[in-house]
């Protein structure tokens, strides 16, 4: 009886807590689109145009566009080759500091990433 | 066959040009004013006499060979198709002009490929010009490995060709923050020299890959001082300015210069703020061969005039 009364709490228990977490998981997904450390290049923009993250941090540029664009630092820290549709490019920001960009081929698209 | 095309007019309002693409129409631009020619009465014995040994050329553009996604998952397919159109026409042009995007991302297996499929035009003579997709690294080291010899490496310079004088101009790389192409300084300088003491009546043909009039600023269609280039060529009693990049027909008329952007043989793009940007556009599959194509160039000494046909696919 005992077991048995033990197993129905702890299936509850297991429930509840599986329950809790899907809702947490759902929570998360819905409310970004995106991982926290990504940009993406949709419709010509880099979003977000600002990024802020730690010193350490691993940033990770996709590119949702048809066309093609590349992630160029402007003081010359970093540089993409030409990243086609849902190509990715990563960049480890150690040092503090504001990292500007462009996309080398349209060069109205410009943002930052700010590493505290 | 017959596409639309947006023309603007020119600034002094003197000419109101339309010319339509496709197969089948031919119209000769002379003192300013176009006037259509039968493609059949053309071709009769008659009308051949009068057009031989006028020199003609072939404009092709933005092959982006390298590109595979939804809007054409061939573009070597139609480049082929395109080059088996061209082998097929009556009169063999001279020479082709590629004005860039000649790959999709810079790639050394996408200039291979580019360089195998257009070594089966039989025109031989090809000249190039890069377009931003050919440059992406930067210094364009895969581009002017390939291409970079006509110009010592610097990507702009000229020729002469049965009295017409070519001028290959680079506005892909200095690009304007405002998004517009860049010719820069040093290729200004030495455009200026390079036209000193050319006679007026000798018929110019400048080809660049982002278009040299501002089409539409907000998605970067042209090249920021492109008008210094055009105070040294306006004194000329020709001049035909062949652009790309766009992947669709845009023309204008200017006095003596004429501006042509040509289609593409990989994909077309929406028409000016018809969109999210200048991306690729896709269209019923049997829609899109009427939306690649060509453009034959012909030159006339008397009168002074270029004639342009655009040709598509189907």
């Amino acid at each position: 009886m005992l077991t048995k009364s033990l197993g129905h709490s702890f299936t509850n228990a297991f429930a509840v807590v599986m329950l809790f977490t899907a809702v947490s998981l759902s929570g998360i997904g819905a409310a970004e689109a995106q991982d926290a450390n990504t940009v993406v290049m949709k419709n010509f923009d880099f979003s977000p145009m600002s990024l802020t993250v730690k010193a350490g941090t691993t940033v990770t540029w996709k590119n949702l566009d048809g066309e093609p664009h590349t992630v160029v630092s402007a003081d010359g820290f970093f540089r993409s080759h030409a990243l086609d549709q849902d190509d990715t490019f990563t960049f480890k920001f150690d040092k503090p500091g504001t990292y500007k960009y462009v996309c080398s081929i349209h060069p109205k698209m410009m943002a930052a990433i700010i590493v505290q | 066959m017959s596409s639309d095309t947006e023309v603007s007019e020119s600034r002094r309002g003197a000419l109101k040009c339309l010319a339509f693409g496709g197969a089948g129409t031919l119209f000769v631009l002379s003192g300013g004013v176009l006037a259509p020619i039968d493609l059949a009465m053309a071709a009769s014995k008659k009308a051949r006499h009068s057009v031989a040994g006028i020199p003609l050329f072939l404009q092709i553009s933005d092959t982006h060979i390298g590109f595979s996604k939804e809007a054409n998952p061939d573009v070597a397919g139609t480049l082929k198709q395109t080059i088996d159109l061209v082998n097929a026409m009556p009169v063999k042009p001279a020479l082709t002009i590629h004005t860039g995007d000649i790959t999709h991302l810079s790639k050394p297996e996408e200039f291979d490929m580019a360089a195998q499929l257009l070594a089966g035009l039989n025109i031989t003579e090809l000249h190039t010009v890069p377009g931003e997709h050919d440059v992406t690294d930067g210094p364009g080291t895969e581009y002017f490995n390939r291409f970079g010899q006509p110009s010592g490496n610097r990507g702009y310079y000229s020729f002469d060709h049965n009295g017409v004088h070519f001028i290959a101009l680079v506005n892909v790389m200095n690009f304007k923050p405002n998004g517009l192409g860049g010719l820069g300084d040093d290729q200004l300088a030495w455009l200026e020299q390079d036209l000193k003491g050319r006679s007026a009546s000798t018929p110019i043909v400048v080809f660049a890959h982002m278009p040299m009039w501002t089409i539409y600023e907000p998605w970067g269609w042209g090249t920021g001082d492109a008008d210094q280039a055009m105070t040294h060529l306006r004194r000329f009693g020709s001049v035909t300015v062949l652009n790309g990049h766009i992947h669709q027909i845009v023309q204008k008329v200017e006095g003596n210069i004429t501006f042509h952007t040509a289609r593409s043989t990989a994909y077309p793009q929406p028409t000016a703020g018809n969109g999210p940007g200048p991306g690729p556009l896709k269209v019923p599959s049997d829609q899109l061969p009427k939306m690649l194509g060509v453009t034959s160039i012909k030159i006339l000494a008397h009168p002074l005039s270029a004639s342009l046909t655009d040709t598509t696919l189907s």
